[in-house]
């Protein structure tokens, strides 16, 4: 009999045994996020491909017999960590069966025989959960990334011939081409020859961002469109002349009420009010 | 080879550039733009780039000196429908076109034209 065909027939024998206990220690873990009857049916799943792999003749998780083991640890591994387990959590569940397993076996000495064989094969089980569990946080990462991408670049059209980027977040090179992009899409759509890039929800301009805000008036300039900045809050006031960037010739704006009225003022419209403010 | 046209409107020429442009176009483009401004004294010239979906540096470069020997000539030049794509590839070329002016289309650079004094 070989060490993966005991290891299958030590699993096997003990289950009534190992089962109950396993669930428990993990359930326990989990402290009742996850319903003691949905982590029983999760993990006497992973038991039976485990001893069918087992069976197999292998203890070599790498191997051809483990592919249904590997691919059900990893859909487990990918459902907790999308329902924000802790890595702690996550790979506890395959660690127990060592517990459980040592529980089981009581005072037989032949179980300890077997011990360091299973203890190698949970351990390298534990690494692809932890392996999967990281992989699975990333690809979360990045999609929230893109769809921060998305949300903060709205183009929003003020007059006729007037358009605004109200910027939020900090500008890094990724997010700057695609406001550019949209700006001077947005340019060409609505037939607009004013824009006004508004950075009062940047929260902090270094000389990169002050690069690629100037990029991106020079691009609206060689479409022909004239571009303001504006929204500068005084302390950036000060960084951008402490750091000593030069925004030459473009003009900039405190605050968005000022640079709607120049633009308006440049576009031919006259803004006033209804009523002398003295007469109220 | 092809040839751009340069065709004129009022006291402006209008130069409508419809095709990719190759390196030697552009040349032959900057030397007839020169003799047709001298020819006709026109006041002002329209650079339609519209069309043009590529630019790489030497284009950018022709642009600027095209621009540049207009001026020279006491001609106002303006180039006019550049698209967002070309106008970003400019920018990271660090092609600003200085001195050139640019409008949205070709009816406001006319217009342009017309209210710097020079136009039809």
């Amino acid at each position: 009999m070989s060490k993966a065909e005991r290891l299958a027939d030590l699993l096997r024998s003990n289950e009534a045994k190992l089962l109950p206990a396993w669930t428990g220690t993990v359930s326990a873990g989990l402290r009742g996020r996850l319903s003691p009857a949905e982590c029983q049916r999760d993990l006497t799943g992973l038991f039976r491909v485990l001893v069918t792999a087992l069976e197999a003749g292998s203890s070599d998780v790498g191997a051809e017999a483990f592919a249904e083991t590997r691919a059900l640890l990893e859909e487990l591994t990918r459902v907790r960590a999308g329902q924000g387990f802790s890595p702690r959590e996550t790979c506890l569940a395959v660690f127990a069966l060592k517990d459980a397993v040592l529980d089981a076996a009581g005072d037989d000495v032949a179980v300890y025989q077997d011990f360091p064989a299973l203890s190698r094969l949970v351990d390298d089980l534990g690494l692809l959960a932890f392996e999967t569990f990281v992989a699975a946080r990333e690809q979360i990462i990045i999609d929230q990334a893109d769809q921060l991408l998305e949300l903060s670049t709205p183009v929003v059209k003020l007059w006729d011939g007037v358009v605004a980027v109200p910027l939020v977040g900090t500008l890094d090179s990724a997010r700057t081409q695609v406001v550019m992009e949209k700006l001077l899409q947005a340019l060409v759509d609505t037939g607009s020859a004013h824009a006004i890039i508004d950075i009062t929800g940047v929260p902090a301009v270094d000389t990169q961002v002050a690069q690629h805000l100037l990029k991106t008036v020079a691009a609206a300039r060689l479409m022909g469109a004239d571009c303001l900045i504006s929204g500068i809050r005084p302390q950036i006031a000060q960084t951008i002349v402490g750091l000593g960037i030069e925004f030459g010739d473009i003009r900039t704006k405190a605050t968005m009420a000022d640079a709607l009225l120049s633009t308006l003022r440049a576009v031919g419209v006259t803004v006033e009010r209804a009523q002398p403010r003295g007469d109220r | 080879m092809q040839q751009i046209p340069v065709l004129r409107v009022g006291d402006a020429l209008l130069v409508s550039i419809q095709i990719d442009l190759e390196d030697v176009t552009a040349v032959e483009l900057q030397a007839a733009l020169a003799d047709r401004i001298v020819e006709t004294g026109a006041r002002g010239v329209l650079i339609d780039i519209s069309a043009l979906e590529i630019v790489d540096s030497f284009i950018g470069r022709m642009l600027a000196s095209i621009a540049a020997v207009a001026r020279v000539l006491d001609t106002e030049t303006v180039v006019v429908g550049m698209r967002p794509a070309v106008a970003i590839t400019m920018v990271e070329l660090g092609l600003s076109l200085t001195g050139v002016r640019t409008a949205l289309d070709v009816e406001r650079g006319l217009a342009l034209l017309r209210a710097a004094g020079a136009g039809a």
